[in-house]
């Protein structure tokens, strides 16, 4: 017999807090294999987010660093500019990187510093008990939105990878989901070029990836993952959007 | 082809329950145990017969707690 899967060594023994069927559980997952595979574990300094993904530190068996609410780019940015030797990566959600972050992640990506973020995108806000976020689909409801998101009150859900890769510093772009499996495997892969854009000294690197939120969309997390690919991937089509050359 | 066999285990105790892994399973095998509550207060995910097992690893691909190990073997 030959084990072909088991928990990798960049996850703590910590049990997330997460609610049952969280795909946050998934990414963290697929990040901490990525940081073991590329052999850069040990180097690694991560910023955690403001959000559901607050106790990330708790959970990634690296260097961990926490910020304020959307400043995770800007705490990266001063631990890159003093270790540079170091990989630096932030784990960040919807909330927290697309509303009151959107300057931070703009200006990191502008600068084009050389960090990763991974981005999760889940249309809601789920630590505070599920608010609209930028990122809510119309129609979705949520707490601040009982009838559905309306695009004369409240606009279009932003799409903050287009928006990222419009951006010269901005060296890797690309929206991931984990809604089935094979997602997953693709979203690592994504996850590991990103990584290697940083390794490789490129620039700034970022993966979006859609995400569920059983508890506050109101579903079963079997059903969540339903929603996602039926409502979410039509709006955030999944692809590359930027790659540097040498990483393809 | 050889027949590829396949043994998951379980950390029950870490399971929420969720059944992300019994979706996903392409053999149909996974179920959550009703008759057990675990350390959380949740019925684990369980699997009753082990021989239809193929290794494919879906499951521990979308658990999201990494309560599943895969082994596999070819005969």
């Amino acid at each position: 017999m030959a084990v072909v899967f088991e928990k990798t060594k960049g996850l703590t023994d910590a049990q997330t807090h997460y609610c049952p069927g969280c795909t946050h559980g998934i990414v963290h997952r697929l990040v901490a294999e990525s940081l073991e595979e590329l052999g850069v574990l040990d180097e690694a300094i991560g910023v955690a987010p403001v959000g559901c993904s607050v106790l990330a530190y708790k959970y990634f068996n690296c260097d961990m660093h926490e910020a304020a609410h959307g400043r995770a780019p800007a705490v990266a940015t001063g631990i890159k500019r003093v270790h540079p030797e170091n990989f630096v990566f932030t784990y960040q959600g919807d909330g927290d990187l697309a509303s009151i972050g959107t300057a931070e992640i703009v200006h990191a990506a502008h600068r084009g510093e050389k960090i990763s973020t991974i981005f999760i995108n889940n249309a809601i806000y789920g630590m505070t008990g599920g608010q609209m976020a930028p990122t809510t689909l119309i129609g979705q409801k949520a707490t601040t939105a009982p009838y559905g998101r309306d695009k004369e009150h409240c606009g279009m859900p932003l799409k903050m990878a287009e928006m990222l890769a419009t951006i010269d510093g901005a060296q890797f772009v690309e929206r991931v989901a984990v809604n089935t499996p094979g997602n997953a495997r693709k979203a690592k892969k994504a996850i590991k070029k990103c990584f290697q854009t940083q390794i490789e000294g490129k620039g700034f690197g970022i993966v979006e990836v859609l995400s569920t939120c059983p508890t506050n969309w109101g579903y079963t997390p079997v059903e969540a993952l339903k929603w996602l690919e039926e409502n979410m991937i039509p709006y955030y089509p999944l692809g590359n959007l930027r790659t540097p050359e040498e990483v393809e | 082809m050889p027949k590829v066999k396949g043994k998951v285990t379980f950390k029950e105790n870490l399971c929420k329950g969720c059944g992300l892994c019994v979706s996903v399973c392409p053999t149909k095998i996974i179920s959550l145990d009703k008759e057990k509550i675990n350390e959380k207060g949740y019925h684990p995910a369980t699997i009753k017969e082990m021989d239809k097992c193929i290794g494919c690893a879906n499951c521990a691909t979308m658990c999201p707690d990494v309560v599943i190990t895969v082994e596999r073997m070819t005969e």
